[in-house]
């Protein structure tokens, strides 16, 4: 045995690796409940990865065919409605995940110096997981899947001067057809995976070269012992990896609730209007993106068109996805974590919070108003022209970029807490 | 931490509690259907050939499909279910041309093997049982909750030999049955799951333990906290 571990570590660096990466990987002793994320992120990806195989084995990228061999697959392929509903179910799971993940950073201010380039690697993979999960969406070619993508890839179209070319250009096409679906599945399947694979691999590189952020935003390594091992710090294998296997069967045990006894998850999942196959002719009443992607969809929604352009609108949601990335040099905050933070910060997380929810939710209401308000305004004798959702729409719009914009402000006003010197239980 | 995961709880049931779909006013009995009473499904499989069939396809649907899943005899649905000849292998096609149907009613009947999925059980049962005279239709009829179909009421004459209460039976296991199609993994799936979330239980236990014996170094032994 150490024959042949010293056989391998003169030619490839085995000991080294598992030594710098986790059993002398050393991460603070006082992560809580918002730390399991990161990890279950990387379980959602490879159950993504290895369920997505074996759905390309059998799915047909053509139009003709994709529909029936995505129902050929939930009848006819040995256990394929558990791989694919593995596969549905992980598409959400992964951004239920990947939000939770985001918020620690906000709350514990994980993405301030000296892990900016970290945080900027965390929203290049964000973005480019709603890319995959909405090209994947496609794939089934239900209504939802053509009409969604009908309506996200024309907003390309609203781009200034060359819309239209790039338009034809993204599809093959002059619509969403069987040149785009072509081309969706090979990003799908190859492309965005290997991008994502990639990213992740740098995040983890940039997280374990700075070391990970804790709780009280303490930095570990500026205390030390004789050796010049962090006090506060513990080998992440073994202890985080057996408290993060307990995370993961715990997850595993949710997960499976909704797989086994409500994959659909009451539309949320999966919209019963993605079982009608696609259909150029017959627009649904209804078409709202899966709920993921419906605050961004609602910020798009909630800007007006100007000049009779949709264009504003689409500025408005990729600069809602952009901003993201200049948080670290938004906060001019002192300390990290918000248990140490001034009030202004603790009341602005709390709006953005309550902002991103209710965005999330507009984006999957009809922009009908509904009753009790039409009845309540004409009782008051106001007109109606605004519906409620968009009035609200816009609200949450401007709190949700106003948590950026004002973010210099609020964070260099108010009295903070003294940081300890070392981490607290 | 309990303060965070509360407020976490509350944001998911928040979340979970609102219907977010469009959904239009009209009142919609519950289809109240037991995927898991077989009968109910054998007797769905029977009503569904003899009254649907010859109009509507379960495209995505083999004969011996259901007959496996549904315990019937395969000697007993080729003699008694299947009208046209057809092998017990193939998907359940209706014998008319879409072309010819669409002639004759005026829309080609739709395919049924995933109705169900879309447009859910309590709306199929609902609207099988709200047929109504009407003289200004081509077949006399008209529907509550579907305006103008072009479906003529093909169960009046079971609707007639039978009580309210029977019919109402026979209606749950056509719809019962068109669940199953929609779904067919829907009859084992539940049982599944229960066996899988039992293992992950005992899992969580041996892991948690695992976690606590080792935690020990950290609490107490070469990991605790020093000064």
């Amino acid at each position: 045995m150490n024959n042949n571990k010293n056989w391998i570590d003169q030619r490839f660096p085995l000991t080294k690796v598992w030594n710098e990466h986790l059993a002398e990987y050393y991460a603070p002793r006082n992560f809580n409940f918002w730390y399991f994320f990161g990890s279950l992120a990387i379980l959602v990806l490879v159950l993504q990865l290895i369920t997505g195989i074996f759905l390309t084995m059998h799915y047909k990228p053509d139009t003709v065919n994709a529909f029936a061999s995505v129902e050929y697959i939930m009848r006819d392929v040995n256990w394929g409605w558990l791989i694919r509903y593995m596969h549905s179910t992980g598409a959400s799971a992964f951004f239920i995940v990947i939000y939770m993940h985001m918020y620690r950073g906000l709350l514990y201010g994980s993405y301030k110096a000296p892990r900016e380039l970290l945080w900027v690697l965390g929203m290049v993979l964000y973005i480019a997981l709603m890319a995959e999960a909405f090209m994947g969406y496609v794939l089934p070619w239900g209504q939802m899947s053509y009409w969604g993508a009908q309506v996200i890839i024309s907003l390309f179209g609203s781009v200034p001067f060359i819309g239209p070319d790039l338009l034809v250009w993204i599809l093959g096409d002059y619509s969403v057809g069987d040149p785009a679906l072509n081309r969706f599945f090979s990003l799908h399947v190859i492309a965005l995976p290997l991008i994502l694979v990639v990213l992740v691999f740098l995040h983890l590189v940039a997280l374990h070269y700075v070391g990970s952020n804790n709780p009280d935003g303490v930095e570990i390594k500026e205390t030390k012992n004789d050796k010049g091992i962090p006090k506060d710090g513990i080998p992440f294998h073994p202890y985080y990896t057996v408290k993060d296997i307990v995370a993961v069967v715990v997850f595993l045990m949710l997960f499976s609730a909704i797989l086994f006894y409500a994959p659909a998850l009451n539309g949320y999942f999966l919209e019963a209007a993605n079982f009608v196959e696609a259909n150029p002719l017959k627009t649904p009443e209804h078409i709202a993106p899966l709920w993921y992607l419906t605050p961004f969809y609602t910020i798009l929604r909630a800007i007006p068109p100007i000049l009779g352009s949709q264009f504003p609108g689409v500025l408005a949601m990729f600069a809602a996805l952009l901003i993201l990335v200049a948080l670290p040099w938004l906060d001019r905050s002192k300390v990290k974590s918000v248990r140490y933070r001034s009030w202004p910060f603790k009341v602005a997380l709390g709006i953005f919070v309550v902002s991103f929810v209710s965005l999330g939710w507009l984006g999957m209401q009809p922009v009908i108003s509904p009753e009790w308000y039409l009845s309540l305004a004409s009782a008051i004798g106001i007109e109606t022209e605004t519906a409620l959702y968009l009035l609200l729409a816009r609200l949450f719009t401007v709190c949700y970029f106003g948590f950026f914009v004002l973010m210099p402000f609020y964070t260099s006003i108010g009295k903070t807490k003294q940081v300890p010197q070392r981490v607290t239980e | 931490m309990k303060k965070t995961i509360n407020i976490t709880a509350l944001l998911i049931a928040i979340f979970i509690s609102s219907t977010g779909f469009a959904s239009s006013n009209v009142h919609l009995d519950a289809a109240d259907t037991d995927i898991s009473n077989k009968q109910s499904l054998q007797n769905g499989a029977k009503l569904f050939m003899n009254y649907c069939s010859g109009c509507h396809s379960l495209g995505l649907m083999r004969y011996n499909r259901f007959v496996e899943d549904l315990g019937i005899p395969e000697k007993a649905v080729a003699n008694n279910l299947m009208f046209s000849g057809e092998k017990t292998g193939e998907l359940i096609k209706s014998p008319i041309s879409e072309k010819e149907s669409a002639n004759w009613f005026g829309a080609t009947p739709p395919d049924l093997s995933l109705v169900s999925r879309y447009k859910g059980t309590d709306w199929i049962y609902t609207f099988l049982r709200s047929f109504y005279d009407d003289e200004s239709k081509p077949y006399g009829v008209n529907n509550h909750i579907f305006e103008s179909v072009a479906m003529p009421d093909i169960l009046w004459k079971l609707r007639e030999d039978s009580s309210e209460q029977e019919f109402n039976n026979e209606v749950r296991d056509i719809v019962n049955f068109l669940d199953y199609v929609g779904e067919p993994a829907k009859l084992i799936r539940g049982s599944i799951g229960t066996k899988v979330i039992g293992f992950l239980f005992i899992l969580l236990i041996l892991a948690y333990l695992l976690k606590r014996e080792y935690w020990k170094d950290v609490k107490y032994g070469k990991w605790r906290v020093k000064n």
